[in-house]
């Protein structure tokens, strides 16, 4: 009797489905080539290769070379390795108040080991200001490590200037980059990073493989020792499929880029954005005077438990999110929007809208369908709405 | 089968809430899964006199992952909302501060109905659940003739816990469902079974389920630390009934009405508290026959059978969850009191516990010992 539901995600920010292309290039590499990339004979070698064109696709997205690409089983380690490898006791570290937990929790981790970590705090807009990583540059500092998008509210950092400080200050820097990987065009050289990390979930690889571009001649400290993969900077049989199907995400991100696609998406967010804002009073999106990647859309509801309308908007068939994934059920409201000045109330109010390369104008059709008349539910039946409501 | 509707159940991950979300969907209902994240045991796991590791039942990821499962077996929609700082308001914090002044809380009936009837009523009704339904042992049906909810005693009358459940109002019992208030326990677990719940012969919990062991003095002695708060110095004066200074006591929050044991005095006669004095500090102490009280007031008085209190009404009241009940008659007092005249008198009537009204089955009101 169950009819099957319509269902759009909106939630890409948290993992994004394997594209069919993907999928497609990834599939082989369970079965008939299943050979292990270090071995001699001929399954080897038919495996070593798939994994080294996958290293030249990612450079390739990256603008780096092939020799440069370290990958990993995601962007946590990517982040850990980059960190991790460079620092030692009695080192500065400088990053900012807005990183996802990854690199966040890490320099935490820092902290408690003999590092000094500072923090650079964000503008009103999340962004972080260039003169404030100048300004927190001490004689120990070893790396600058400040995310390139955010999760949250997809505010782009100014990565290029702070490439530009960390170069006249011979200091490392790493960006947690993510959420731009696939979104925004990607230079290195450009934006002169040393280390960079991406996650293959978060463009429409499956989850467990990522990869971190180390520049050349950067000498890092391994975190997993074993056999000499990935020129000893990780140790551990590579996960071919993954890899092979992290090559052909970053080789199909390149082709919507030259497509338009990622306009396209653009287009589709503003527009459920500036719908958002017109059918429903007190909203506001976050970060919104900040240059953000074209997916993502975090707009503060105000009077409402961003819990319940995750909730409520998931039973009609929409997935979003509070925030970062891995902050929902947790007490603390957002690190990163308070971060921006934002009250614990307004944060708690905020949902996360982030499309995807699957996304159609009817999803957002679809999607707008849905939230008005459930805010307006929510409101009609939340004490703090109904007081104001009543006193203005 | 019964019209379909949309309800919410409120799972804790034991067998009846999760009995109740099968039998529910079993009926053809929208059902949707709720746990309320409510305290996390992580906090103060290895303060001292608490154990390394998180053991407490009461939100333990054991218990979400027992009610995910669940969710998952009957096919259910299934959420964890966080309530935790509600919670820590409402119920932790009354809790502790109770017990500092010498007065025995009882936070289940301030989770029901600060958390429970409150917050995740709300919670199902914006998510579009017309009601919420859980696993107590409780009736609720609609008089048509006092135009009233009524609470009711379950048929499992020693799984009666309607005790803990007088704060309801009429608007909340209109939402409420007790879908467990006609079955025994054993048929509730046998149901389970026939729902292939994986649960079905997990042990009922019985301690206030964020004190971990049942310790509470342990709890607060760790809670405060991690406030960074000092327990006060509430020591003083062993006093008997005459106001006879008979020896010292460490402080208020180790003692409760009818307590005889570590007392630190020898006498020829047992001695119990008969009475905490938390400004005076001081702890009375006196024999058995002292501790019986006839009448006793209460306040912050909630009616469900009647609108008010107009006249002297003949109830049976409990002044404990365990307590069998006893015949009074209570009178309104003063603007929020009611006045409880025992026709025997009552042994350790505890101030902060409740005192909840019954006319046979039917939860007539209740309130809180002053």
């Amino acid at each position: 009797m169950q009819v099957a539901m319509r269902r759009v995600y909106l939630d890409n920010n948290a993992t994004t489905p394997v594209l069919p292309g993907v999928l497609e290039a990834m599939q082989p590499y369970f079965g008939e080539r299943f050979g292990n990339a270090s071995s001699i004979h001929h399954h080897g070698q038919e495996t070593r290769a798939a994994v080294e064109r996958a290293r030249e696709s990612v450079a390739a997205l990256l603008g780096c070379r092939a020799s440069e690409i370290v990958f990993t089983s995601g962007g946590t380690e990517a982040d850990n390795l980059a960190i991790f490898g460079l620092t030692k006791p009695g080192q500065h570290v400088i990053s900012s108040t807005v990183e996802h937990h990854a690199v966040l929790n890490s320099c935490k981790h820092l902290e408690a080991s003999g590092c000094e970590v500072t923090y650079v705090p964000v503008d009103g807009q999340g962004q972080v200001d260039p003169d404030g990583v100048r300004r927190a540059l001490r004689p120990n500092t070893r790396i600058i490590t400040i995310m390139m998008a955010n999760n949250e509210t997809g505010v782009l950092q100014p990565v290029e200037e702070i490439g530009s400080i960390a170069a006249e200050a011979d200091v490392y820097f790493h960006t947690d980059a993510v959420q731009a990987a696939g979104k925004i065009a990607i230079d290195v050289k450009r934006m002169g990073c040393d280390l960079l990390s991406i996650s293959g979930h978060k463009m429409n690889a499956p989850q467990g493989v990522g990869a971190l571009y180390v520049r050349k001649g950067t000498t890092l400290r391994p975190m997993l020792f074993g056999g000499s993969h990935e020129r000893s900077r990780r140790a551990g049989t590579e996960n071919v499929p993954g890899i092979v199907a992290l090559g052909k995400a970053a080789e199909l991100a390149r082709e919507a880029f030259a497509h338009g696609d990622i306009e396209q998406m653009s287009r589709m967010r503003d527009h459920l954005e500036e719908t958002i804002l017109s059918e429903v009073e007190s909203t506001g999106v976050n970060g919104r005077g900040a240059p953000r990647v074209p997916n993502t859309s975090s707009i503060h509801f105000d009077c409402i438990e961003g819990e319940a309308l995750v909730i409520a908007l998931d039973l009609k068939g929409l997935a979003v999110s509070t925030g970062a994934a891995c902050s929902s059920g947790a007490i603390e409201p957002s690190h990163v929007l308070t971060a921006m000045g934002m009250s614990p109330e307004r944060a708690r109010g905020t949902l996360r809208f982030s499309l995807g390369k699957q996304n159609t104008d009817e999803d957002i059709e679809f999607a707008l369908s849905l939230i008005s008349p459930t805010v307006a539910r929510l409101r009609e039946l939340s004490p703090v709405y109904n007081k104001i409501a009543a006193s203005s | 089968m019964s019209q379909t509707r949309t309800i919410a159940v409120a799972m804790s991950g034991g067998v009846d809430s999760s009995t109740v979300a099968a039998m529910l969907r079993a009926e053809g209902h929208n059902v949707v899964g709720l746990t309320m994240q409510l305290w996390n045991q992580r906090r103060l796991a290895g303060h001292e006199g608490m154990p390394e590791a998180v053991q407490g039942r009461c939100c333990s990821l054991d218990d979400v992952y027992d009610a995910r499962r669940v969710a998952e077996t009957i096919g259910i929609p299934y959420y964890v909302v966080n309530h935790e700082e509600r919670f820590e308001r409402d119920v932790v914090r009354p809790f502790v501060e109770q017990y500092l002044s010498g007065r025995t809380p009882i936070p289940c009936s301030l989770c029901n109905n600060h958390l429970k009837f409150d917050q995740l009523l709300i919670v199902a009704q914006q998510i579009g659940a017309e009601a919420l339904a859980t696993g107590h042992y409780a009736r609720v049906e609609f008089d048509e003739g006092l135009g009233r909810w009524l609470l009711k005693r379950p048929t499992d009358r020693s799984k009666d816990q309607t005790y803990f459940l007088f704060g309801l109002t009429q608007a909340q019992l209109s939402r409420t469902l007790f879908p467990l208030g006609g079955m025994m326990k054993p048929e509730v677990r046998e149901l389970a079974r026939e729902h292939g719940l994986a649960l079905a012969q997990k042990p009922d919990s019985q301690e206030i389920c964020f004190v971990p062991g049942g310790d509470y003095k342990k709890f607060l002695d760790a809670y405060l630390a991690e406030q960074g708060e000092s327990l006060p110095d509430t020591a003083g004066e062993l006093v008997t009934t005459d106001g006879e200074i008979v020896g010292e006591h460490g402080g208020i929050h180790n003692f409760t009405v009818g307590q005889r044991k570590g007392l630190g005095i020898a006498t020829g006669s047992p001695l119990y508290v008969i009475q905490i004095k938390g400004d005076a500090r001081q702890v009375v102490v006196g024999n058995q026959e002292e501790l019986y009280t006839r009448t006793l007031r209460i306040h912050r008085t909630n009616l469900i059978a009647v609108e008010e209190l107009r006249e002297p009404m003949r109830v049976t009241v409990k002044i404990r969850h365990r307590h069998e009940g006893a015949s009074a008659l209570i009178e309104k007092s003063a603007d929020d009191e009611i006045l409880v005249s025992f026709d025997q008198p009552q042994r350790a009537v505890a101030p902060g516990q409740a005192a909840v009204f019954y006319d046979d089955d039917v939860v007539v009101g209740g309130g809180w010992i002053a």
